[in-house]
Parts: C-alpha cells; structure tokens; sequence
C-alpha cells in the first residue's frame, strides 16, 4: 500500500467537495494547496517508481514508471491553473457570480481529479471509465460560459467524445476477448496479466483491438481526420480549462493509446501498432500546420498547435528507436508545461484586450510588460526553440527518427514542424511585437491583469526551462524506465 | 461450427442480437422523437434479457445484478429523463434528417453488410463463441453512426449515442461475459453520468435557441 499513491487520488476529491461549499477565496486556496500538494505527491513517486518498478494501492491503483510520467504533467498543470484561475476569473457579484464559481472550482478539481486517477489505475477497463469520467466533466467545464459559441462547443465536445470513446470500448472488449484465449472466461483487464500473456492473444483480433483503440482515444487526443471538436472547445472553454484540455486531457488518451499499443507490441511485434499511429499523426501534423497558417483566433491558434503536437508524439512512436520514444515521453511533459504557459498568457491577451480576434490585438508586449514577453517565449518555446523543453524532446524524437530505416519520415517531421513555426510565429509578431496602437490604444492601460496570472506563467517557463537545460537525473531515468516498458517486445 | 447445429446459447443470442439491430434501424426511420426513445427503451430491454440468457446459459450469477440495473437505468430511468425533456420542449417533435428514409435505410444496410463481412474476415474459431452476434453488434454500433450522422437534432443525436452503447452491450456480453462485475457497473455509472451532461446540454440548448435542431450550431469553424 503505498501512501502517497492514495493521497494523490484523495486529496483532489476532497477539494472538490470543500469547492462545492465553501466561499470563493476560500475556495481558491483550497485549489491551489490541493493543486501544489498532488503535484509534490507526484514528484515523490519518482524515485520509489523508478527503484521498485510498479507502486501499488490496492488492486485497482497501480503506477508504474509510465504512469508517473503522465502523472507529473497532468498535476504541474493542475497547480499552475489553479493559481491562474485565481487571478484570471473576474466574477460577477451577487449570486450568480457565487453559483458560477462553485461550479467553476469543483468541476476543476474533479476534472483534475479525474485526469489524477487515470494514469494510477490498474487495467484497461478502469482506464476507459477514468476518461469517460474525464470527458463527461470537462464537456460541463467548456460548457460554463454558456454563450452561444459556449454550448456549441460543448455539444460537439462531448458527442464526438462520447463516440470515440464507444469505439474504445468496443476496443477494450476486444482485448479482454483476446485475453480469455489465454486466462480462461473470467480475469481482469489488469496490466501485469494483459503484458504477461500478451504473446498468446489471438493476432487478428489484436490488431482490431488496437486500430480501434487508436481511432477511439484518437478522438479525445485530437488525432486528424477525429479531430474536429478540439479547436471549437479550445477556444470556447474558459481560459484555464483551456489549457488543461490541451496540455493534459489530450495527453491522456495519448497514454490509453500507449497502454494498447503496450500490449500490441508484445502480440504482434512491433511494426503494425507503429504503422497504425504514423497514418494518424502524419495526417494530424500536415493538417495542423497548414491551420496553423490560417488562424484568426488566438485561443484556436493554440488549439491547432496541440493537434500539431499530438500528431509529433503519434509520430515519434512510430520510430523504431528507443531515443525517440525518451523524446515522445519528454515532450508529454513539456508540451503540457508550454501549452499551459502559454494557454495562460493568452487569457491575460484575452482579458486585457476583451477579444480573441488576433487581427484586433496589437502591441501585447507593449501593454503587458510581464505576461506579453512570457507568452512570446511560450510560443517560442512551443516552436521547439532552446533553451526550452520541447527543443531538446524534438530534437530526441528526429535524432532517434534519424536512425530509422526510414528516415525520410524525421525529414517531413522537420519541415512540417517548421510550417507549424512559421504559422505560430507569425502570428505572435503581428499581435504581441507591433507597436501599442495609438488610436486603438485608448482605454488600454499599461499593466497586468493580475500577478497570478504572471506567477504562474513563470513557473511554467521555469519548468520548461529546467527540461530544456539539464533534465534532473531522477526524472531521466524515470523516462528511461518507460522507454523500455514501452520497447519491451517480450 | 458451420456443420453442426447452434447451441442454445448461441441460437439465442444471435436472435436477441438481431432484435438489437432491427430496433436500431427502426429507430433510424422513427420520424417522432417520443417514439425514437421508446424504441431505445425497447432495445435496452432487449439487451438485459440476454444479460440474463447469458447469466442463466453460463452460469455468470453476476450478470444478473447487472441486468437489474440495467433495466433500472436504461429502460426506466434514461429514457423517462429524455421524454420529460422532450415534453418540456414546446416545438415540433419530428425529427429531421438528411435524407429520406429510403436512402437512410440503404446507407445502414451497406454499413451493416460491412460490419458483418469485415468480422467474418476475423476467422474467430470458437466452438462457444456466437460470432454472428458480434457481428450484428458492431454493425449496431455503425448503424448508430449513421443515425448521429444523418439526423440533425439534439434528441436523436444523444439517443444514437445511447444506442451505440447497447451495441457495445451486446459485444460485451457475448464475447466478455466474464468481465468483473465492478468494470460493468461502473461502465453503466458512467453511462447514466453521460445521460445526465447530455441532458444539461439538450436543456441549455433549447432554452438558448426554443428549438432541438443542430442547424443553428454552424457557427464555430475553421
């Protein structure tokens, strides 16, 4: 029974209840200390996961070193949001700011919560429920505004989830199908059982399972051509549910993919579960990219750059070197460091300028002395530009591209990544590296919305930059330790 | 088996699995909202009698209690919640769709022609395994596609997505009846989760726009 294990899937529970009741400064703290405390709770599992191979809580919570690693990220974004929600909601008073933030901070908590308990539980069948979980909460959580464009998006959101989650199901039937040619009617669908008899499945059945598992948590993960409620809920949700579905939800369904293609591997070898996620992620960086060039929207701009991402970490699975897999495994967490930042100076954008229009937004630098200079190196930083963490997790993923037979895939990578650049950057010259609009200007102050906003942008860059720098040696070899269950042929 | 006669157990789910599809495709020509849901309430009951075809057949005690909730949840409590919305909401009840029903109907009959052939194309050699209701469960799931796809109000759409469930009810059952009782309850938990956002979002919806067409949700793109 591990302890810490168990905190990390209590604490966000019992936040969400104390949310439920309690007055909205309070409320507020109890989000940010629950959101710091998961988030250390992970970092202690570090070094316990990586020296004792698997932690367990009981037969239904179990993490393993491939766990933690969607775990960190998932509880950085859970700390950072909450001290950027803090700052970042401005509610109506009265009653109708009251009720909004009660539903605000416990549906964050427990969709924080939700996303928490995911990578911790022990088999296939518990994880579908966990993201199910996460899916029905968020959809709620997009929905909060409820603008036209609000419940729009949440309609697609959770009716183009909730089908490519019925495809993952149906995915996770397979499997346990598969399974009883080994274990017998009656078994569970827990990790250990599923790797240790994973060679003896039925092949034919394996592969379904695994091109279906793809195409379902593809949906939630923004994999092309499944794609198309993720830019619609990016940029209607709130600003910090923004950034945690891009930076953590997405990287989710990523590890249920994972967790499949875990499993394929051993079945089939690895050549068809590969082959399987290079068609996705090519198709959703070539169509991300060239979005990307195309945004008029600063909060879509982003979401179109998540696609671009997931579709890097489709694609980096797909190379038959285990560098490139460390480097998918880096960029799981960097990305959700540079997305949150950046997700983060786009709502001080957003509320400063009072329009996502990015053709109304000019002079961000000039007006936001903290958080405009932030959010163009979060951009940069997204870009996969050094010193920051995502250049040294592309720059694995191409090296271990590199020393594939088929290298001309890295090539393509290279290009399309610098497409995708080049639509980002743009973008971010023209609205935050102008000069402050002398006419358009009047009524815009100089200043910060509020200090958490920039705080937890600079803990976000911090973060980054750490990853980019110097990878601490724990954290190293926790990816290495995942690399390798995750090569593990046998 | 392709000589020998089916078992009971397999002659059983595959009529029932039948049933399934059948009532999918009605469903997919219903015109009236109401009776859409009736029709969803009928096919969930359809898929607990073979939850208890296969408790009795197999001997899985547990799918018992999974078949009374299920009758609970999914053939009393979900579609009373949608027909009370649907008698809240003050507009015409017709559903509306792409096509006529003729060509709905061919376009589901070449999807479930599919899901048949590429199962087959599987070679599941099992003497216990009942292979023509996988089959016809997946197509159940497609078929459900189509009707999200080609009928364009709030209703149908949720009501689609609940009857994709009971196709993949149907898989579960035939080919996963010894999944632990805790993983079905909490796959029905989540279901009825489901039901009530749908149910938030159908609400908020129709208070916004006084009608349940998606027409009026074109508004988001590129």
């Amino acid at each position: 029974m591990n302890h810490a294990l168990l905190a990390i899937v209590i604490i966000p529970a019992i936040a969400t209840i104390a949310t439920w009741w309690t007055p909205v400064a309070i409320s507020k703290v109890i989000t940010i200390c629950s959101g710091i405390a998961v988030f250390a709770l992970a970092l202690a599992l570090i070094p316990s996961a990586t020296t004792h191979g698997y932690l367990a809580a009981g037969p239904a919570f179990r993490a393993d070193a491939l766990s933690i690693v969607f775990l960190v990220p998932t509880t950085f974004l859970y700390a950072t949001t909450s001290i950027f929600a803090a700052g970042y909601l401005h509610l109506p008073a009265g009653d109708a700011g009251r009720r909004y933030a009660r539903r605000f901070y416990a549906g964050l908590n427990i969709f924080c919560w939700s996303m928490a308990v995911a990578p911790l539980v022990n088999g296939l069948a518990l994880l579908w429920v966990a993201i199910e979980v996460t899916t029905v909460v968020s959809a709620l959580l997009v929905a909060i505004d409820d603008t036209d464009g609000a419940i729009e998006a949440a309609w697609k959101y959770i009716l183009l989830a909730s089908l490519g989650l019925g495809i993952a199901l149906l995915a996770t039937i397979f499997m346990y199908y598969a399974g009883t040619k080994v274990f017998g009617s009656s078994y569970d669908l827990s990790y250990g059982k599923l790797l240790s008899g994973a060679h003896g499945f039925p092949k034919e059945i394996v592969r379904l399972a695994d091109v279906l598992a793809v195409l379902g948590f593809g949906t939630k993960m923004g994999l092309v051509p499944v794609h198309t409620w993720l830019p619609d809920a990016h940029s209607e949700a709130p600003t910090p549910i923004s950034a945690l579905l891009s930076g953590a939800l997405l990287a989710m369904s990523f590890y249920a993919i994972l967790r499949f293609f875990q499993v394929s591997v051993r079945c089939l070898g690895p050549t068809f579960p590969r082959n399987v996620l290079l068609i996705f992620g090519l198709a959703s960086l070539v169509l991300a990219a060239l979005y990307l060039l195309s945004q008029r929207d600063l909060k879509r701009l982003l979401a179109y750059s998540s696609v671009e991402h997931m579709g890097i970490l489709a694609i980096g699975m797909s190379f038959a070197a285990p560098l490139a897999i460390v480097g998918v495994l880096l960029h799981v967490i960097a990305h959700a460091a540079a997305k949150g930042t950046a997700f983060f100076g786009a709502g001080s954008v957003v509320r400063k300028f009072k329009t996502k229009d990015m053709a109304r937004i000019r002079g961000g630098v000039g007006l936001l002395p903290w958080s405009g200079p932030m959010l163009v190196l979060a951009v940069l930083a997204l870009s996969a530009m050094p010193p920051f963490g995502i250049f040294r997790s592309e720059f694995l993923i191409v090296a271990g591209g590199l020393s594939d037979p088929h290298d001309v895939l890295a090539a393509v990578l290279v290009v399309l990544v610098t497409v995708a650049f080049f639509g980002l950057s743009w973008f971010t010259t023209q609205t935050m590296l102008t000069p402050v609009p002398e006419r358009e200007g009047l009524g815009l102050e100089r200043g910060e919305t509020s200090r958490l906003i920039v705080v937890a942008m600079a803990v976000g860059l911090v973060g980054l930059v750490v990853l980019g720098v110097h990878v601490p040696g724990q954290l190293s070899d926790l990816l290495h330790d995942a690399a390798t269950q995750l090569e593990a042929v046998r | 088996m392709p000589n020998a006669a089916p078992s009971t157990f397999t002659g059983a789910a595959d009529v029932i699995a039948v049933l399934v599809l059948l009532t999918e495709f009605a469903m997919l020509r219903a015109p009236l909202l109401r009776s859409q849901v009736r029709l969803y309430a009928f096919q969930s009951l359809v898929v607990t009698s073979l939850a208890i075809v296969v408790a009795a057949t197999r001997h899985v005690d547990e799918l018992y209690v999974l078949a009374a909730l299920s009758f609970i949840l999914k053939v009393v409590i979900v579609p009373r919640i949608v027909l009370r919305l649907l008698s809240r909401a003050e507009v015409s009840l017709a559903g509306s769709s792409a096509f006529g029903v003729a060509t709905m109907t061919m376009i589901a009959i070449a999807v479930s022609i599919f899901a048949f052939f590429s199962i087959g194309a599987l070679h599941l050699q099992s003497t216990a395994l009942p292979s023509a209701a996988l089959a016809i469960s997946v197509a159940v799931v497609l078929v459900a596609f189509v009707l999200i796809i080609l009928r364009s109000d709030v209703v149908s759409q949720a009501i689609g997505f609940f009857s994709l469930e009971n196709g993949v009810s149907v898989a579960s059952l035939v080919v996963a009846s010894g999944l632990p009782l805790i993983v079905d309850v909490a796959f029905l938990f989540d279901l009825l989760v489901a039901v009530v956002v749908f149910g938030v979002l159908m609400r908020v919806h129709h208070g916004r726009t006084k009608t349940l067409s998606t027409d009026s949700l074109d508004r988001l793109k590129g």
